[in-house]
Protein backbone atom coordinates (compact mmCIF):
# COMPACT_ATOMS: atom_id res chain seq x y z
CA UNK A 1 0.00 0.00 0.00
CA UNK A 2 2.66 2.48 0.95
CA UNK A 3 4.19 1.58 -2.40
CA UNK A 4 1.35 2.54 -4.31
CA UNK A 5 1.38 5.94 -2.14
CA UNK A 6 4.55 7.05 -3.06
CA UNK A 7 3.97 6.21 -6.65
CA UNK A 8 0.98 8.42 -6.95
CA UNK A 9 3.12 11.06 -4.56
CA UNK A 10 5.69 10.93 -7.00
CA UNK A 11 3.69 11.35 -10.37
CA UNK A 12 2.29 14.11 -8.91
CA UNK A 13 5.52 16.25 -7.71
CA UNK A 14 7.51 15.25 -10.84
CA UNK A 15 8.51 18.22 -12.99
CA UNK A 16 10.56 18.40 -16.42
CA UNK A 17 14.10 18.69 -14.58
CA UNK A 18 14.56 15.17 -13.58
CA UNK A 19 16.64 15.69 -10.77
CA UNK A 20 14.33 18.28 -9.01
CA UNK A 21 10.87 17.86 -7.32
CA UNK A 22 8.02 20.86 -7.88
CA UNK A 23 7.15 22.51 -4.65
CA UNK A 24 4.99 20.95 -2.21
CA UNK A 25 7.09 18.05 -2.91
CA UNK A 26 7.78 15.98 0.70
CA UNK A 27 11.09 16.84 2.21
CA UNK A 28 12.30 12.99 1.79
CA UNK A 29 10.77 10.88 -0.87
CA UNK A 30 12.09 7.37 -1.00
CA UNK A 31 11.04 5.09 -4.55
CA UNK A 32 11.96 1.74 -4.63
CA UNK A 33 15.76 2.31 -2.83
CA UNK A 34 17.77 -0.66 -3.00
CA UNK A 35 21.23 -1.06 -1.32
CA UNK A 36 22.97 -4.08 -2.10
CA UNK A 37 27.16 -5.27 -0.03
CA UNK A 38 27.78 -7.75 -2.53
CA UNK A 39 25.48 -10.73 -2.57
CA UNK A 40 23.47 -9.14 0.27
CA UNK A 41 20.41 -7.33 -0.27
CA UNK A 42 20.41 -4.95 2.73
CA UNK A 43 17.49 -2.70 1.57
CA UNK A 44 15.15 -4.32 -1.12
CA UNK A 45 13.19 -1.18 -2.22
CA UNK A 46 11.74 1.09 0.41
CA UNK A 47 9.32 3.33 -0.70
CA UNK A 48 8.87 6.91 1.15
CA UNK A 49 7.44 9.90 1.34
CA UNK A 50 8.02 12.02 4.81
CA UNK A 51 6.72 15.75 4.63
CA UNK A 52 7.93 18.38 6.40
CA UNK A 53 7.53 18.24 10.21
CA UNK A 54 7.33 14.95 10.41
CA UNK A 55 9.14 12.59 13.17
CA UNK A 56 8.96 9.08 11.56
CA UNK A 57 10.45 6.34 14.19
CA UNK A 58 11.69 3.19 12.17
CA UNK A 59 12.27 0.04 14.90
CA UNK A 60 12.95 -3.15 14.01
CA UNK A 61 15.62 -6.04 14.70
CA UNK A 62 19.24 -5.37 13.67
CA UNK A 63 20.37 -6.27 9.98
CA UNK A 64 16.73 -5.19 9.12
CA UNK A 65 18.27 -2.25 6.96
CA UNK A 66 17.43 0.61 9.03
CA UNK A 67 20.37 2.20 9.74
CA UNK A 68 21.47 1.45 6.29
CA UNK A 69 18.22 3.50 4.72
CA UNK A 70 19.67 6.26 6.98
CA UNK A 71 23.07 6.39 5.94
CA UNK A 72 21.38 6.39 2.28
CA UNK A 73 19.95 9.69 2.40
CA UNK A 74 22.14 11.77 3.71
CA UNK A 75 24.94 9.26 1.09
CA UNK A 76 27.51 7.92 3.96
CA UNK A 77 25.89 4.97 1.64
CA UNK A 78 25.40 4.92 -2.19
CA UNK A 79 21.49 3.58 -3.24
CA UNK A 80 21.88 0.86 -6.22
CA UNK A 81 18.35 1.08 -6.96
CA UNK A 82 15.55 3.24 -6.79
CA UNK A 83 15.61 6.96 -6.17
CA UNK A 84 16.10 9.64 -3.81
CA UNK A 85 15.41 13.23 -3.43
CA UNK A 86 15.54 15.04 -0.56
CA UNK A 87 14.20 19.01 -0.34
CA UNK A 88 12.98 17.89 -3.76
CA UNK A 89 16.37 17.40 -4.96
CA UNK A 90 17.60 14.43 -6.60
CA UNK A 91 20.44 12.83 -3.60
CA UNK A 92 23.74 11.94 -5.45
CA UNK A 93 23.10 11.87 -8.78
CA UNK A 94 22.45 13.86 -11.65
CA UNK A 95 20.04 12.66 -14.28
CA UNK A 96 20.39 12.91 -18.49
CA UNK A 97 18.25 10.79 -20.29
CA UNK A 98 18.67 7.16 -19.07
CA UNK A 99 21.69 7.47 -17.18
CA UNK A 100 22.46 8.48 -13.82
CA UNK A 101 25.77 10.60 -13.48
CA UNK A 102 27.58 10.04 -9.70
CA UNK A 103 27.73 13.91 -8.67
CA UNK A 104 31.53 15.12 -7.20
CA UNK A 105 32.51 15.57 -4.12
CA UNK A 106 31.60 19.22 -3.66
CA UNK A 107 28.06 18.37 -4.66
CA UNK A 108 27.43 15.86 -2.57
CA UNK A 109 29.30 17.86 0.16
CA UNK A 110 26.70 20.67 -0.43
CA UNK A 111 23.61 17.98 -0.60
CA UNK A 112 24.83 16.98 2.75
CA UNK A 113 24.81 20.45 4.42
CA UNK A 114 21.15 20.22 4.98
CA UNK A 115 20.52 17.03 6.62
CA UNK A 116 22.11 16.70 10.27
CA UNK A 117 23.16 13.47 11.69
CA UNK A 118 23.63 12.35 15.25
CA UNK A 119 25.80 8.67 15.52
CA UNK A 120 24.88 5.92 18.16
CA UNK A 121 28.89 6.03 19.14
CA UNK A 122 28.64 10.63 18.92
CA UNK A 123 31.58 11.16 16.79
CA UNK A 124 32.14 14.33 18.50
CA UNK A 125 36.15 15.61 16.92
CA UNK A 126 37.74 14.58 20.15
CA UNK A 127 40.66 17.10 19.31
CA UNK A 128 37.89 20.26 20.04
CA UNK A 129 35.96 21.53 22.89
CA UNK A 130 32.37 21.12 23.10
CA UNK A 131 31.78 24.67 21.60
CA UNK A 132 34.80 24.17 18.74
CA UNK A 133 32.92 21.11 18.17
CA UNK A 134 29.48 22.83 17.03
CA UNK A 135 31.43 26.20 15.53
CA UNK A 136 33.19 24.47 13.47
CA UNK A 137 30.61 23.64 10.57
CA UNK A 138 28.97 26.56 10.45
CA UNK A 139 32.92 28.72 9.59
CA UNK A 140 34.29 26.03 7.85
CA UNK A 141 31.35 24.77 5.78
CA UNK A 142 29.06 27.78 6.13
CA UNK A 143 31.45 30.29 6.08
CA UNK A 144 29.85 32.14 8.85
CA UNK A 145 31.88 34.43 10.85
CA UNK A 146 33.58 32.78 14.06
CA UNK A 147 31.93 36.10 16.36
CA UNK A 148 28.60 34.99 15.05
CA UNK A 149 29.38 31.08 14.71
CA UNK A 150 30.02 31.20 18.66
CA UNK A 151 27.33 33.01 19.61
CA UNK A 152 25.00 30.92 18.14
CA UNK A 153 27.03 27.91 19.32
CA UNK A 154 26.52 29.30 22.87
CA UNK A 155 23.33 29.40 22.95
CA UNK A 156 22.48 25.67 21.41
CA UNK A 157 24.68 24.83 24.25
CA UNK A 158 22.05 26.37 26.60
CA UNK A 159 19.68 24.81 25.04
CA UNK A 160 20.90 21.29 25.56
CA UNK A 161 21.52 22.23 29.01
CA UNK A 162 25.34 22.35 28.69
CA UNK A 163 26.37 25.39 28.72
CA UNK A 164 28.97 25.53 31.37
CA UNK A 165 30.69 23.17 29.35
CA UNK A 166 31.84 24.86 26.84
CA UNK A 167 35.51 24.19 27.21
CA UNK A 168 35.38 20.93 27.84
CA UNK A 169 36.82 17.70 25.85
CA UNK A 170 34.61 15.45 24.59
CA UNK A 171 36.70 13.01 26.86
CA UNK A 172 35.47 14.81 30.26
CA UNK A 173 32.13 14.54 29.20
CA UNK A 174 29.65 11.69 30.26
CA UNK A 175 27.92 9.87 27.32
CA UNK A 176 24.46 12.01 27.34
CA UNK A 177 26.62 14.78 27.56
CA UNK A 178 28.53 14.18 24.34
CA UNK A 179 25.17 13.35 22.32
CA UNK A 180 23.49 16.55 23.63
CA UNK A 181 26.50 17.98 22.18
CA UNK A 182 26.47 15.87 18.95
CA UNK A 183 22.87 16.82 18.40
CA UNK A 184 23.68 20.63 18.57
CA UNK A 185 26.68 20.48 16.82
CA UNK A 186 24.54 18.90 13.75
CA UNK A 187 21.56 21.97 14.62
CA UNK A 188 24.21 24.42 14.16
CA UNK A 189 24.20 23.54 10.69
CA UNK A 190 20.42 24.70 10.35
CA UNK A 191 19.36 21.46 8.89
CA UNK A 192 16.14 20.99 7.35
CA UNK A 193 15.85 17.34 8.27
CA UNK A 194 17.86 15.62 11.47
CA UNK A 195 18.61 11.85 11.48
CA UNK A 196 19.20 9.89 14.65
CA UNK A 197 21.25 6.59 14.37
CA UNK A 198 19.98 5.14 17.45
CA UNK A 199 21.00 7.96 19.12
CA UNK A 200 20.29 6.14 23.12
CA UNK A 201 22.09 2.37 21.95
CA UNK A 202 25.68 3.54 23.72
CA UNK A 203 24.17 5.15 26.37
CA UNK A 204 24.16 4.02 30.22
CA UNK A 205 20.56 3.23 30.98
CA UNK A 206 20.46 6.37 33.47
CA UNK A 207 21.71 9.02 30.52
CA UNK A 208 19.09 7.93 27.95
CA UNK A 209 16.19 10.06 29.45
CA UNK A 210 18.39 13.46 29.26
CA UNK A 211 19.39 12.92 25.18
CA UNK A 212 15.65 11.64 25.02
CA UNK A 213 14.14 14.66 25.93
CA UNK A 214 16.20 17.32 23.85
CA UNK A 215 15.00 15.30 21.16
CA UNK A 216 11.25 15.56 22.58
CA UNK A 217 11.82 19.61 22.81
CA UNK A 218 13.85 19.38 19.03
CA UNK A 219 10.18 17.45 17.96
CA UNK A 220 7.92 20.07 19.27
CA UNK A 221 10.04 22.93 17.13
CA UNK A 222 8.50 21.10 14.18
CA UNK A 223 12.08 19.77 13.29
CA UNK A 224 11.83 17.15 10.43
CA UNK A 225 13.41 14.06 12.19
CA UNK A 226 13.88 10.74 11.49
CA UNK A 227 14.80 8.85 14.29
CA UNK A 228 16.35 4.89 14.16
CA UNK A 229 15.73 3.93 17.55
CA UNK A 230 14.96 0.64 20.33
CA UNK A 231 12.86 3.29 22.96
CA UNK A 232 9.88 2.40 22.08
CA UNK A 233 8.24 4.48 24.64
CA UNK A 234 9.65 7.51 22.41
CA UNK A 235 8.63 6.26 19.29
CA UNK A 236 4.86 6.26 20.75
CA UNK A 237 5.20 9.62 22.55
CA UNK A 238 7.16 11.79 20.02
CA UNK A 239 6.75 9.66 17.19
CA UNK A 240 4.31 11.23 14.42
CA UNK A 241 4.61 8.12 12.78
CA UNK A 242 6.11 4.50 12.93
CA UNK A 243 7.73 2.10 10.76
CA UNK A 244 8.86 -1.21 11.12
CA UNK A 245 11.66 -2.71 8.75
CA UNK A 246 12.17 -6.45 8.87
CA UNK A 247 14.76 -7.54 5.89
CA UNK A 248 15.32 -4.54 3.87
CA UNK A 249 11.63 -3.60 3.66
CA UNK A 250 9.10 -1.37 5.40
CA UNK A 251 6.42 -4.59 6.78
CA UNK A 252 4.20 -2.01 8.87
CA UNK A 253 4.34 2.24 8.35
CA UNK A 254 1.23 3.47 10.71
CA UNK A 255 0.45 6.01 13.52
CA UNK A 256 2.48 4.72 16.59
CA UNK A 257 -0.69 3.62 18.74
CA UNK A 258 -1.90 1.06 15.28
CA UNK A 259 1.86 -0.17 14.73
CA UNK A 260 3.03 -0.63 18.36
CA UNK A 261 -0.53 -1.82 20.38
CA UNK A 262 -2.28 -2.91 17.97
CA UNK A 263 -0.13 -4.27 14.66
CA UNK A 264 -1.37 -5.73 11.51
CA UNK A 265 1.35 -7.85 10.86
CA UNK A 266 2.38 -10.96 12.43
CA UNK A 267 6.17 -10.28 12.14
CA UNK A 268 5.60 -6.75 13.82
CA UNK A 269 3.66 -8.27 16.75
CA UNK A 270 6.81 -10.84 17.27
CA UNK A 271 9.06 -7.71 17.34
CA UNK A 272 7.47 -5.60 20.02
CA UNK A 273 7.00 -8.74 21.87
CA UNK A 274 10.37 -9.31 22.03
CA UNK A 275 11.75 -6.31 22.73
CA UNK A 276 8.79 -5.34 25.42
CA UNK A 277 9.76 -8.41 27.62
CA UNK B 1 50.01 -18.18 69.14
CA UNK B 2 51.44 -14.87 68.16
CA UNK B 3 49.06 -11.36 68.54
CA UNK B 4 48.61 -9.62 65.47
CA UNK B 5 47.03 -6.70 67.03
CA UNK B 6 50.97 -4.91 68.42
CA UNK B 7 52.46 -2.20 66.68
CA UNK B 8 55.03 -4.14 64.12
CA UNK B 9 57.70 -2.79 62.74
CA UNK B 10 58.34 -3.52 58.92
CA UNK B 11 61.75 -3.97 57.91
CA UNK B 12 62.38 -3.21 54.50
CA UNK B 13 64.11 -6.34 52.20
CA UNK B 14 67.95 -5.43 51.19
CA UNK B 15 67.96 -5.87 47.38
CA UNK B 16 72.03 -6.76 47.46
CA UNK B 17 71.89 -7.54 43.87
CA UNK B 18 70.35 -4.13 43.25
CA UNK B 19 73.14 -2.73 45.46
CA UNK B 20 76.63 -4.70 43.66
CA UNK B 21 75.00 -3.49 40.36
CA UNK B 22 75.26 -0.20 41.26
CA UNK B 23 78.59 -0.49 42.92
CA UNK B 24 80.11 -1.81 39.44
CA UNK B 25 78.45 0.64 37.42
CA UNK B 26 80.40 3.55 39.37
CA UNK B 27 83.74 2.22 39.20
CA UNK B 28 82.81 1.48 35.60
CA UNK B 29 81.94 5.09 35.13
CA UNK B 30 84.84 6.10 37.20
CA UNK B 31 87.41 4.13 35.07
CA UNK B 32 85.98 5.94 31.77
CA UNK B 33 86.04 9.24 33.27
CA UNK B 34 89.35 8.88 34.19
CA UNK B 35 90.50 6.90 30.89
CA UNK B 36 89.25 10.20 29.41
CA UNK B 37 91.43 12.72 32.05
CA UNK B 38 94.58 11.16 31.33
CA UNK B 39 94.20 10.11 27.99
CA UNK B 40 95.93 12.62 24.76
CA UNK B 41 93.11 15.03 24.91
CA UNK B 42 93.55 18.43 24.80
CA UNK B 43 90.61 19.56 26.09
CA UNK B 44 91.71 23.06 25.94
CA UNK B 45 91.96 22.74 22.19
CA UNK B 46 88.12 21.76 22.58
CA UNK B 47 86.97 24.76 24.01
CA UNK B 48 89.24 26.61 22.02
CA UNK B 49 87.65 24.90 19.12
CA UNK B 50 83.69 24.71 19.77
CA UNK B 51 83.20 28.76 19.13
CA UNK B 52 85.44 29.08 15.68
CA UNK B 53 83.59 30.36 12.95
CA UNK B 54 84.29 27.36 10.64
CA UNK B 55 82.53 25.52 13.43
CA UNK B 56 79.13 27.81 13.74
CA UNK B 57 78.91 27.94 9.88
CA UNK B 58 79.06 24.07 9.87
CA UNK B 59 76.31 23.83 12.68
CA UNK B 60 74.44 26.38 10.98
CA UNK B 61 74.48 24.34 8.02
CA UNK B 62 73.50 21.08 9.79
CA UNK B 63 70.45 22.71 10.75
CA UNK B 64 69.14 24.25 8.00
CA UNK B 65 70.09 21.08 6.36
CA UNK B 66 68.10 18.98 8.78
CA UNK B 67 65.12 21.28 8.41
CA UNK B 68 64.84 21.57 5.22
CA UNK B 69 65.66 18.37 4.68
CA UNK B 70 62.75 16.93 6.63
CA UNK B 71 59.89 19.46 5.40
CA UNK B 72 60.74 18.23 2.04
CA UNK B 73 60.15 14.39 3.66
CA UNK B 74 57.43 15.42 5.40
CA UNK B 75 55.60 17.10 2.99
CA UNK B 76 56.52 13.92 0.38
CA UNK B 77 55.06 11.67 2.95
CA UNK B 78 52.06 13.24 3.28
CA UNK B 79 51.60 13.42 -0.18
CA UNK B 80 52.38 9.65 -0.62
CA UNK B 81 50.43 8.41 2.16
CA UNK B 82 47.64 9.65 0.68
CA UNK B 83 48.34 8.10 -2.94
CA UNK B 84 48.84 5.01 -0.93
CA UNK B 85 45.26 4.79 0.67
CA UNK B 86 43.54 5.74 -2.99
CA UNK B 87 41.29 3.22 -4.35
CA UNK B 88 43.07 4.31 -7.44
CA UNK B 89 45.99 1.42 -8.22
CA UNK B 90 48.29 3.21 -10.29
CA UNK B 91 48.00 6.33 -7.44
CA UNK B 92 48.24 3.41 -4.72
CA UNK B 93 50.95 1.10 -6.42
CA UNK B 94 53.21 4.22 -7.07
CA UNK B 95 53.45 4.88 -3.61
CA UNK B 96 54.09 1.26 -2.76
CA UNK B 97 57.04 1.42 -5.37
CA UNK B 98 58.48 4.96 -3.93
CA UNK B 99 58.69 3.84 -0.57
CA UNK B 100 60.09 0.01 -1.47
CA UNK B 101 62.74 1.78 -3.17
CA UNK B 102 63.83 4.41 -0.92
CA UNK B 103 64.19 2.62 2.17
CA UNK B 104 65.61 0.22 0.73
CA UNK B 105 68.37 2.05 -0.80
CA UNK B 106 70.94 3.34 1.59
CA UNK B 107 70.67 7.17 2.42
CA UNK B 108 74.85 7.18 1.48
CA UNK B 109 74.13 5.83 -1.70
CA UNK B 110 71.83 7.39 -2.78
CA UNK B 111 73.65 11.32 -1.62
CA UNK B 112 76.30 9.43 -4.07
CA UNK B 113 73.57 9.11 -6.54
CA UNK B 114 72.32 12.46 -6.77
CA UNK B 115 75.70 14.16 -6.69
CA UNK B 116 76.98 12.16 -9.13
CA UNK B 117 73.96 12.51 -11.58
CA UNK B 118 75.69 14.87 -13.97
CA UNK B 119 76.93 11.45 -15.61
CA UNK B 120 73.50 10.46 -16.09
CA UNK B 121 72.00 13.34 -17.19
CA UNK B 122 74.44 15.94 -18.50
CA UNK B 123 71.83 18.34 -18.40
CA UNK B 124 68.43 18.80 -16.98
CA UNK B 125 65.83 20.94 -18.13
CA UNK B 126 62.64 21.03 -20.46
CA UNK B 127 63.97 20.41 -23.77
CA UNK B 128 63.34 23.76 -25.89
CA UNK B 129 62.72 25.77 -23.08
CA UNK B 130 65.58 25.90 -21.28
CA UNK B 131 68.17 23.87 -19.64
CA UNK B 132 70.89 23.53 -17.16
CA UNK B 133 74.52 21.87 -16.85
CA UNK B 134 73.52 19.11 -14.04
CA UNK B 135 76.86 20.05 -12.39
CA UNK B 136 76.32 23.36 -11.79
CA UNK B 137 72.47 22.89 -10.71
CA UNK B 138 73.77 19.77 -8.84
CA UNK B 139 75.45 21.35 -5.60
CA UNK B 140 76.41 19.35 -2.76
CA UNK B 141 73.87 20.99 -1.15
CA UNK B 142 70.81 20.29 -3.55
CA UNK B 143 72.31 17.09 -3.93
CA UNK B 144 71.86 16.45 0.33
CA UNK B 145 69.21 18.07 0.12
CA UNK B 146 67.18 15.76 -2.44
CA UNK B 147 68.88 12.75 -1.10
CA UNK B 148 68.29 12.96 2.56
CA UNK B 149 64.50 14.69 1.74
CA UNK B 150 63.48 12.17 -0.89
CA UNK B 151 64.44 9.01 1.16
CA UNK B 152 63.24 10.61 4.82
CA UNK B 153 59.82 10.63 2.66
CA UNK B 154 59.81 7.33 1.90
CA UNK B 155 59.45 6.65 5.56
CA UNK B 156 57.70 9.21 6.37
CA UNK B 157 54.97 8.38 4.45
CA UNK B 158 54.80 5.12 6.35
CA UNK B 159 54.05 7.11 9.70
CA UNK B 160 51.51 9.54 8.44
CA UNK B 161 49.78 6.39 6.63
CA UNK B 162 49.55 5.20 10.08
CA UNK B 163 48.60 8.28 12.02
CA UNK B 164 44.93 8.39 9.01
CA UNK B 165 44.85 4.58 9.61
CA UNK B 166 44.04 5.34 13.40
CA UNK B 167 41.36 7.94 13.10
CA UNK B 168 38.26 6.15 13.83
CA UNK B 169 36.13 6.30 10.59
CA UNK B 170 33.56 7.49 12.52
CA UNK B 171 35.18 10.83 12.54
CA UNK B 172 35.10 10.66 8.28
CA UNK B 173 31.27 9.89 8.27
CA UNK B 174 30.79 13.05 11.26
CA UNK B 175 33.13 15.34 9.11
CA UNK B 176 31.36 14.55 6.04
CA UNK B 177 27.92 14.77 7.80
CA UNK B 178 28.87 18.60 8.52
CA UNK B 179 29.27 18.95 4.70
CA UNK B 180 33.21 18.68 4.29
CA UNK B 181 34.91 18.18 0.98
CA UNK B 182 37.27 15.26 1.41
CA UNK B 183 40.19 18.21 1.34
CA UNK B 184 38.91 19.97 4.43
CA UNK B 185 38.04 17.34 6.42
CA UNK B 186 41.60 15.55 6.02
CA UNK B 187 43.05 18.94 6.98
CA UNK B 188 40.73 19.98 10.15
CA UNK B 189 39.43 16.64 11.26
CA UNK B 190 41.47 13.77 10.61
CA UNK B 191 45.19 15.52 10.34
CA UNK B 192 45.07 16.96 13.53
CA UNK B 193 44.18 13.59 15.07
CA UNK B 194 46.76 11.80 13.09
CA UNK B 195 49.03 14.13 14.58
CA UNK B 196 48.91 12.50 17.85
CA UNK B 197 50.07 9.76 16.34
CA UNK B 198 52.24 10.82 13.78
CA UNK B 199 54.55 13.00 16.19
CA UNK B 200 56.30 11.18 17.94
CA UNK B 201 57.94 8.82 15.66
CA UNK B 202 58.64 12.06 13.18
CA UNK B 203 60.13 13.88 16.38
CA UNK B 204 62.66 10.61 16.30
CA UNK B 205 63.30 10.50 12.92
CA UNK B 206 64.28 14.50 12.99
CA UNK B 207 66.75 13.37 15.07
CA UNK B 208 68.01 10.46 13.26
CA UNK B 209 68.10 13.22 10.46
CA UNK B 210 69.94 15.40 12.33
CA UNK B 211 72.71 13.13 12.44
CA UNK B 212 72.24 11.68 8.94
CA UNK B 213 73.36 15.12 7.40
CA UNK B 214 77.03 14.41 8.52
CA UNK B 215 76.64 11.73 5.51
CA UNK B 216 76.72 14.91 3.41
CA UNK B 217 80.30 15.69 4.04
CA UNK B 218 81.08 12.35 1.65
CA UNK B 219 79.82 14.65 -0.89
CA UNK B 220 81.37 18.17 -0.03
CA UNK B 221 78.86 19.47 2.06
CA UNK B 222 79.83 21.72 4.26
CA UNK B 223 77.82 20.58 7.39
CA UNK B 224 79.55 20.52 10.97
CA UNK B 225 81.50 17.14 10.75
CA UNK B 226 83.32 18.16 7.21
CA UNK B 227 84.33 21.63 9.10
CA UNK B 228 85.69 19.83 11.68
CA UNK B 229 87.23 17.14 9.10
CA UNK B 230 88.70 20.34 7.39
CA UNK B 231 89.93 21.77 10.56
CA UNK B 232 91.48 18.45 11.71
CA UNK B 233 93.16 18.01 8.23
CA UNK B 234 95.00 21.54 8.98
CA UNK B 235 96.08 20.73 12.81
CA UNK B 236 96.26 17.31 13.60
CA UNK B 237 93.67 18.02 16.40
CA UNK B 238 91.49 14.63 15.26
CA UNK B 239 89.76 13.61 18.46
CA UNK B 240 89.30 17.20 19.79
CA UNK B 241 87.92 18.52 17.17
CA UNK B 242 85.45 15.32 16.70
CA UNK B 243 84.40 15.80 20.39
CA UNK B 244 83.84 19.36 19.24
CA UNK B 245 81.26 18.26 16.67
CA UNK B 246 79.91 15.37 19.21
CA UNK B 247 78.87 18.30 21.71
CA UNK B 248 77.22 20.29 19.16
CA UNK B 249 75.26 17.78 18.07
CA UNK B 250 74.26 16.40 21.53
CA UNK B 251 73.00 20.15 22.46
CA UNK B 252 71.15 20.01 18.61
CA UNK B 253 69.15 16.74 19.61
CA UNK B 254 68.70 17.98 23.55
CA UNK B 255 66.74 21.36 22.20
CA UNK B 256 64.91 18.94 20.10
CA UNK B 257 63.89 16.40 22.29
CA UNK B 258 62.24 19.33 24.28
CA UNK B 259 60.33 20.50 21.69
CA UNK B 260 59.21 17.49 20.35
CA UNK B 261 57.77 16.80 24.15
CA UNK B 262 55.62 20.08 23.33
CA UNK B 263 54.25 19.67 20.42
CA UNK B 264 53.21 16.35 21.27
CA UNK B 265 51.43 17.64 24.36
CA UNK B 266 49.90 20.49 21.96
CA UNK B 267 48.65 17.39 20.11
CA UNK B 268 46.95 15.16 22.94
CA UNK B 269 44.89 17.78 23.80
CA UNK B 270 41.48 16.35 24.41
CA UNK B 271 42.49 12.93 24.06
CA UNK B 272 44.98 12.99 27.10
CA UNK B 273 43.98 15.65 29.04
CA UNK B 274 42.49 14.21 31.74
CA UNK B 275 45.06 11.86 32.32
CA UNK B 276 47.68 14.24 32.03
CA UNK B 277 49.30 16.14 35.08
Amino acid sequence: MSEILSQATLSTVRTADPDHLAAGAPLVLAQKVEKHFGPLKVLKGIDLAIPKGEVLCIIGPSGSGKSTFLRCINQLERIDGGALWVSGERVGYHRAGNKLYELDDAAIARQRRSIGMVFQRFNLFPHLTALQNIVEGPVQVLGEPAAEATARALALLERVGLAEKRDAYPSQLSGGQQQRVAIARSLAMRPELLLFDEPTSALDPELVSEVLKVMRDLAETGMTMICVTHELGFARDVGHRVAFMDQGQIVELGAPHSVLIDPREARTRAFINAVRH
Amino acid sequence: MIAESENLVIVPRRHIGRIIGAAIVCLALAAIVRAFAVGQIEWNYVAEFLTVEAILKGLVNTIVMAILAMLLGIALGVVFAVMRLSANPVLSMTAVGYIWFFRAVPALLQLLLWFNLALVFPTIGIPGLFAFKTVDVMTPFVAALLGLGIQQGAFTAEVVRAGLLSVDNGQYEAAQTLGMTRLKLLRRIIMPQAMRVIVPPIGNEFIGMVKLTSLASVIQFAEILHSAQNIYYANSRVIELLIVAAIWYLVVVTVLSLVQGRIEAYYARGVAAPARR
